[in-house]
């Protein structure tokens, strides 16, 4: 379909429409409003500590600094990845199950179960963290209800670490959710059937058919959480009261109280650096047609 | 036939779903029942019930400020993210060109970014440019954000979409105007809707980027965690109830569109064979 196309549309006057000037605009966009921005970072990066002028000076200071051991920026950082990675899976973990009911058990109320998780996601996350910061507080709602029954009361589950964790598998469940669930729409019923036919078992069927196959998606929505997790501020700020410094914290304490510009761009670069390592990497092995459900031809 | 092991997993894929929804829905009845409550600190049970500080609240001309910037940004960034989303799912999944691959890599690049990250990025380079930060930085920020999303939700309308009722159209003699307006634009209109609906909603809702690109003009979810973090008010539930309508208001009308224009077309194609 798609390799006759630029030829019949040639043939249809309707030429002077290249394919490539439709993307013109997004490039514009993400060219002024992404790359610039991290080109600006990167030049920052360089500048003397406290300035906050650029191609003054050129200095590798705010690097040597990041690095040094009584900055706490090293701790920050294993807290953010730890704290990603466990959210990433155990997001896998509580996903996958609804993924699977929705390519395969719910039916005519997929749709629905869809819509129900995708609203969420357009509630800013303050207001959903806070709701559960009504919830735990305490005289919240779970310590009055059990006081209420006549147990004894006084839970202090706010901020600490397991908290923020709760607060990132939290409002991130959506992100692993639709990629998981595009992945297992990949995946064909009759091939499961066959396997089954030939005696494998549902452990077999799992890790011989239906893992590889959903692979790309699960991959993406690894990757998704994991980088959105990995940057996530509010959760440890909500939350987490002031329990864990976050990476995300540090780069704004830098940017704000610190106005420490060079500092805060140093440190974005890293980030930007080890995040954009990761998404490489991951995308290196998957192919986005296959996902978004083009077809095959 | 059903296997009695099969359905008993699927009985328990609907528990686990059920206890995955009611957990994601927990916390914002905690808001709402928050915002009734007469006491100025919330204390569960509530002792009293009142509506006042949802009066004090629709009252406050600070909020109808508040309200009218997250308004006007989300439609700003609905508008100009669906045109420049259209254009970008077409090159993303329908045509075939060189560096379609690479186009797409590109693409996807800001929604595995940071957003705090990303926020603060922008921040230096409106400083950089002097570009004194206010609503139409927060659109732009938005945007670069939003419309890769909403290409993401096009492209998926648009890899389903069969080219070949174009030609067809085309073989019977259509205009390009017609063949536009009568095949492409209702097969990927689900597309378009969809893509628009993401694009109003997760700016309404979006509080990294707007933190540092919207200047003074404060937003709703800006707004609200100013206040959570020093200076609590039971507004703050309040508004964030509102907020919360807006957004399933607006959702729930889209839903209702797509009936709508699922019906009619439907009755067209029904007219139409009856003429026959």
């Amino acid at each position: 379909m798609t390799t006759a196309l630029p030829s019949l549309l040639e043939n249809r006057g309707k030429a002077s429409l290249s394919p490539a000037l439709l993307a013109i605009p997004s490039l514009v966009l993400l060219g002024v409003g992404f790359f610039l921005p991290l080109c600006v970072i990167l030049l920052y990066s360089f500048a003397t500590p406290r300035s906050f002028e650029l191609l003054r000076s050129f200095t590798l200071v705010n690097y040597s600094e990041l690095i040094r051991a009584e900055n706490s920026i090293w701790r920050s950082f294993i807290w953010s990845n730890g704290l990603a990675l466990a959210t990433c899976c155990l997001l896998f973990l509580f996903t996958y199950p609804i993924a699977h009911g929705l390519c395969r058990v719910f039916g005519h109320w997929a749709g629905l179960v869809t819509n129900l998780f995708i609203f969420p996601l357009f509630i800013s996350e303050n207001v959903r963290l806070h709701g559960w910061v009504l919830f735990f507080i305490k005289g919240g709602v779970l310590n009055g209800t059990i006081e209420a029954l006549g147990w004894q009361g006084g839970l202090e589950v706010l901020y600490q670490p397991g908290m923020i964790l709760a607060g990132m598998i939290y409002t991130h469940f959506p992100f692993m959710l639709f990629p998981v669930t595009l992945g297992l729409a990949m995946v064909p019923r009759d091939l499961c059937d066959a396997a089954a036919d030939l005696g494998a078992n549902r452990w077999q069927i799992w890790r011989e058919v239906e893992l590889p196959i959903a692979l790309p998606g699960i991959l993406v929505g690894m990757l998704l959480t994991f980088v959105l997790a990995f940057g996530a501020l509010t959760e440890a700020r909500i939350l987490g009261g002031q329990s864990v410094i976050v990476i995300a914290h540090d780069v704004e304490h830098a940017f704000t109280y610190a106005q420490n510009w060079p500092l805060g761009s140093a440190l974005s670069v890293l980030l930007t650096l080890w995040i954009g390592g990761l998404v490489m990497a991951i995308f290196s092995k998957v192919d986005l047609d296959r996902i978004l459900g083009k077809k095959e031809i | 036939m059903k296997l009695p092991g099969r359905r008993k997993s699927e009985i328990l894929t609907w528990v686990w779903t059920g206890f995955a929804l009611l957990t994601i829905y927990l916390p914002l009845f905690c808001t709402v029942l928050a915002s009734f409550s007469r006491a100025r600190y919330f204390t569960f049970p509530i002792r009293s019930f009142s509506t006042r500080w949802w009066e004090q609240t629709l009252e406050s001309l600070e909020i109808h400020t508040i309200i009218t910037n997250s308004l006007l940004i989300a439609f700003s960034v609905t508008l100009l993210s669906v045109g420049i989303a259209f254009c970008g799912s077409l090159a993303f999944a329908r045509f075939n060109w060189r560096g379609r691959k690479l186009f797409q890599k590109v693409l996807v690049l800001p929604i595995f970014f940071p957003q705090p990250v990303l926020g603060l990025a922008l921040l230096l380079l409106f400083n950089t440019f002097g570009i004194e930060t206010s609503w139409r930085t927060a659109i732009f920020a938005h945007l670069v954000w939003i419309a890769p999303v909403a290409t993401l939700v096009m492209a998926i309308q648009v890899y389903g979409f069969d080219a070949s009722l174009e030609e067809a159209a085309y073989d019977l003699g259509c205009s390009n105007l017609q063949v536009f307006r009568e095949i492409t634009l209702p097969l990927l209109w689900p597309g378009i809707q969809s893509g628009a609906l993401f694009s109003f909603l997760l700016s309404w809702g979006n509080f990294p980027l707007s933190l540092y690109t919207s200047g003074a003009d404060s937003t709703i979810p800006e707004w609200l965690y100013s206040k959570m973090v020093a200076g609590y008010t039971p507004m703050v539930p309040v508004l964030g109830t509102i907020s919360t309508l807006g957004a399933a208001t607006i959702f729930l009308m889209s839903g209702l569109l797509s009936v709508l224009i699922r019906r009619l077309q439907l009755h067209q194609l029904s007219r139409q064979d009856a003429t026959k």
